[in-house]
């Protein structure tokens, strides 16, 4: 999993019947200190994340179907949480 | 899933059976602005996307899943025509 920030929200109107009914989040996955890391993905949203949150999110097939609760469908990404903190621990 | 918009297509007459009458469709990955990000990738389509459309499409195993039951061998799926992309600006 990685720690992203939702950015953003796509709609799509015309899509694979699997996709109805979840959000599709644009998710910019961070590094521990907040700045990006690479460029933004579109996840589904199984946990009503919103734009601005902080989230946990999972960049793997099976774990992201399980999320969202469809099975067998292309999803290769979610948002799985959303984060309240992380405490880094010193050296 | 990532962004993309389709550049162009590609027709081949030998292939794997279980690509028969699919299409195969260039994608463009697209960054947060929509511009061009990185090379051209090669998609299947499972949502009747044409040419110039703003899409999002799928990696890996689960590309095949739109196809369910039969098992094609496709490793990047288009499965939504994006109809807008909205990203405030803080």
């Amino acid at each position: 999993m990685l720690i992203g920030r939702v950015i953003g929200d796509v709609v799509a109107s015309q899509k694979v019947p699997s996709h109805e009914g979840r959000k599709i989040l644009v998710v910019q996955p961070l590094q521990l200190d907040g700045t990006d890391r690479g460029d933004p993905v579109l996840a589904l949203d199984a946990v009503s994340a919103g734009i601005g949150d902080r989230v946990l999110l999972t960049t793997e097939g099976f774990s992201s179907m399980t999320a969202v609760g469809r099975p067998n469908s292309p999803i290769d990404s979610a948002v799985i949480g959303v984060i309240d903190s992380v405490d880094l621990h010193d050296k | 899933m990532h962004l993309g918009r389709i550049i162009g297509n590609v027709i081949c007459t030998m292939k794997d059976p279980a690509l028969i009458g699919q299409k195969l469709l260039i994608v463009q990955p697209l960054d947060r602005k929509g511009r061009d990000k990185g090379y051209p990738v090669i998609a299947l389509d499972a949502v009747g996307a044409g040419a110039g459309e703003t899409i999002y499409w799928c990696r890996g195993r689960e590309a095949s899943f739109p196809f369910l039951p039969a098992n094609l061998p496709t490793e990047a799926t288009i499965v939504g025509i994006v109809d807008s992309v909205n990203i405030p600006v803080n």
